[in-house]
């Protein structure tokens, strides 16, 4: 009876068995990365309605983020400025750019401009700007900069996302917060380093954060009685 | 070994296999009956295997269509599920948990038997589980893949059962370990690999058999690529029977361990009715029960239509049956134990439960599981009975039916009435009848499957407990019944099964030459 299989048959088990741990890793890894926020959404760099740089007003003129964005510290939202905040300035200044004709469009119609929305999170994680603009009373009051989540603003020509948004960044964060906190002063500060006065100082207040979504304040402690941080309470802190 | 009887058997092989034989004086009955020798136990196994497709018997291909019209009414279920949502079944607010779950330790608990019979048998070296072990594992293999869609169904947002798994993900999420469903998940997905490998390592052999009695090109091909390129050489057979006694070892606490595992389920939560630390020996025992009973419940029927009596006899039927009535008595020990710590604890919620399990609104099911797994079992006491084939088959059916009702009765009665009395509420099923009915479908489509394609006894194992595979075995014609080509056998010692393995219908000259 002639063969039934030829001759190269016999790799076939270590073949297979190859095939599974390296196509099977590479499969899991370029699934992961291609699904992931940082595949998806990091670098996402819409056209806005105007070329308005950052990089000139943020940067070069250093006007504050707050002058634009009036809410971050008041509200859930940051805010968009609205035609008025813009001719505040532009009523006088570069009146015949050629960037600007939709802005004194808007101006005449008072029709907004419709900005392209960069950062978003899901409908179902509840954020909240002000909540991350100071906590804490006293001397252990702590907020984290703009730029932690945005990144360098300063030096962007046009804004792109520069961080995932996703639920394991923020819960690295809530989980060792430490390392992002700043003082409440340098919020909009763009190239913050903190020294190790306030590095030490940060690792304290952050053993007296109230997590998201817990209900009490109690702290907790691990094994050998050290403060932990306790970001990661409760689902319901983010998830209302 | 054994030793030949004083009552001499029909020689019908339709028949011979139902006669009761008195117990020898000294020795154990033959395992198999009639005058077979290795090549006649191969020609009767593949048989079935070997028909041409138009030639499958009627009967199977009217099985096989029915199955798989079962088998494609779930599909379109499933379907239906995974649009509407699990709305369409009859769960309601105290009774979260019913059909769905019900099933899958329905049919995880049966799968139980086929581990059993394979591994621990194996292991203490009764020889009787050759002729049962391989439809026993298969038809392990195909309940787990039953309760697998059950509970992988039950979720409701099905393509978030990669939550399940603890999967790298974007949002820094982990399945709790200190959940007893998520053991479950590891329990069942270990238990449904264990036991493929173990059940396809048997098969290679026996694939390797059907390969060389075929001139089809696509069966040698078919069965050649199963085979793994087994030869039946010595080394080979060192290699298998190593492997083979590897698995077992690893299958063997398995049998304890899963459904251990499915009871923390309940025992781990703190209901009463559910929290019990009898929990895991007594669905143990029930599964082992229910799994028996399903053996016989396929037994039966496949000896009698596949001719297999002489390998099944009436023998293997009363062992399991015996099985049957230690399981079901222990299993109607933990009922009484329930009712005894519910009194004697004096804990007035656990004496509610299991007073409304009984004269509850669902005391019909109650009495059900009693009667079926509790009253009558008992009759297997009975010789008469046990080694009756047909009441075998009535009373594996009751069995299967009481062992059903049991995940029921727990499951259902003890959550519909809760602590809270406004909530309390009656469960009645509504699509998840099709849902069952469904999984009965896909079960029998890859059983039947599995008896056409595949060899349905472990011939290789088989041969090795016939009085022909002892060293010592003195020929043909100093057995019953005797034979006239004895030389030509009388050295094919312990490696004789991997020689009739390999050569089919040749077995006589190659034989000769070993």
């Amino acid at each position: 009876m002639a063969q039934i299989f030829p001759k190269w048959w016999n790799q076939t088990p270590g073949l297979a068995l190859f095939g599974t741990v390296v196509g099977g890793g590479v499969a899991t890894f370029g699934l992961y990365w291609y699904g992931s926020p940082w595949h998806t959404d990091v670098g996402y760099k819409p056209k806005q309605p105007i070329e308005y740089s950052h990089k000139l007003h943020a940067g070069d003129l250093a006007i504050d983020c707050r002058y634009c964005h009036a809410y971050v510290e008041r509200g859930p939202h940051a805010g968009v400025p609205s035609t008025q905040t813009c001719m505040n300035c532009h009523s006088q200044v570069k009146k015949d750019s050629p960037k600007l004709p939709p802005l004194y469009e808007s101006w005449k119609t008072g029709k907004s401009l419709e900005w392209v929305r960069i950062h978003k999170t899901p409908d179902f994680a509840y954020f909240n700007h002000s909540a991350h603009m100071g906590v804490g009373v006293g001397e252990n009051r702590a907020a984290i900069g703009c730029e932690t989540c945005h990144g360098r603003i300063d030096t962007m020509e046009v804004v792109a996302q520069n961080q995932p948004l996703s639920m394991a960044w923020c819960l690295d964060c809530h989980s060792d917060p430490a390392p992002n906190l700043r003082p409440v002063e340098a919020i909009t500060a763009m190239g913050w380093k903190a020294d190790l006065t306030w590095s030490e100082k940060a690792r304290h207040i952050a053993t007296t954060l109230n997590p998201p979504g817990s209900l009490s304040a109690a702290a907790k402690r691990g094994p050998n009685g050290e403060l932990l941080t306790y970001a990661t309470a409760g689902c319901s802190g983010c998830h209302r | 070994m054994s030793t030949s009887t004083a009552v001499s058997l029909p020689n019908d092989p339709k028949l011979r296999g139902d006669v009761v034989l008195p117990e020898p004086l000294e020795g154990r009955e033959l395992l198999v009956r009639g005058d077979h020798d290795f090549h006649s136990i191969t020609e009767m196994v593949c048989a079935v295997n070997e028909a041409p497709i138009l030639k499958t018997p009627n009967g199977l291909k009217f099985g096989i269509a029915l199955a798989a019209a079962g088998a494609a009414m779930f599909g379109g279920y499933i379907g239906y599920l995974v649009w509407e949502g699990p709305g369409i079944w009859g769960n309601n607010n105290p009774v979260g948990w019913a059909w769905d779950i019900v099933n899958f330790v329905f049919w995880v608990g049966i799968g139980h038997a086929g581990t059993l019979i394979s591994a621990i048998l194996y292991l203490f070296r009764q020889k009787w589980r050759t002729s049962i072990n391989r439809f026993a594992e298969a038809m392990t293999i195909f309940a787990v893949i039953a309760a697998g869609s059950c509970v992988a169904l039950h979720t409701g947002r099905i393509w978030m059962d990669y939550y399940l798994f603890p999967i790298p993900n974007q949002m820094g999420l982990w399945p709790n370990f200190r959940s007893p469903l998520e053991w479950d998940v590891f329990a069942v997905n270990t238990y449904f690999l264990v036991s493929l490998l173990f059940w396809f390592t048997g098969l290679v052999p026996d694939f390797a058999t059907l390969r060389d009695r075929t001139n089809v090109r696509w069966r040698r091909f078919f069965y050649g690529f199963l085979s793994l390129g087994w030869r039946g050489s010595m080394r080979h057979w060192m290699t298998y029977e190593k492997a083979y006694q590897i698995l077992a070892a690893f299958s063997a606490p398995l049998v304890l361990s899963v459904h251990t595992i499915v009871s923390f389920d309940f025992a781990v939560s703190q209901l009463p009715g559910w929290h019990t630390t009898i929990f895991p020996p007594y669905f143990v025992a029930g599964a082992i029960f229910s799994g028996f009973a399903m053996v016989l419940t396929l037994a039966i029927p496949a000896r009698h239509w596949l001719g297999l009596k002489d390998v099944i006899t009436i023998r293997h039927i009363e062992n399991m049956n015996k099985v049957i009535l230690l399981t079901g008595s222990l299993v109607g020990y933990a009922y009484g134990m329930e009712f005894f710590m519910a009194a004697y604890s004096g804990n007035q919620y656990e004496g509610f439960t299991f007073l409304n399990r009984m004269g509850g609104p669902y005391w019909w099911a109650y009495w059900i599981m009693m009667s079926c797994n509790v009253i009558t079992p008992q009759l297997f006491w009975f010789k008469k009975i046990r080694t009756n084939v047909k009441f075998t088959f009535v009373l594996s059916i009751f069995v299967n039916i009481g062992m059903w009702f049991e995940r029921f009765v727990i499951t259902v009665t003890s959550l519909h009435r809760d602590a809270l009395p406004s909530s309390w509420d009656y469960f009645v099923p509504v699509t998840e009848v099709f849902f069952f009915a469904g999984t009965f479908g896909l079960f029998f489509f890859l059983f039947l499957l599995f008896v056409r394609f595949f060899p349905v006894i472990a011939m290789s194992e088989v041969k090795a407990v016939m009085p022909q595979a002892n060293p010592h075995w003195e020929g043909y014609g100093h057995a019953a019944g005797g034979h006239d080509h004895a030389g030509e056998h009388a050295h094919d010692h312990h490696a004789a099964p991997a020689v009739g393995g390999v050569a089919g219908p040749a077995v006589a000259t190659t034989g000769g030459h070993s």
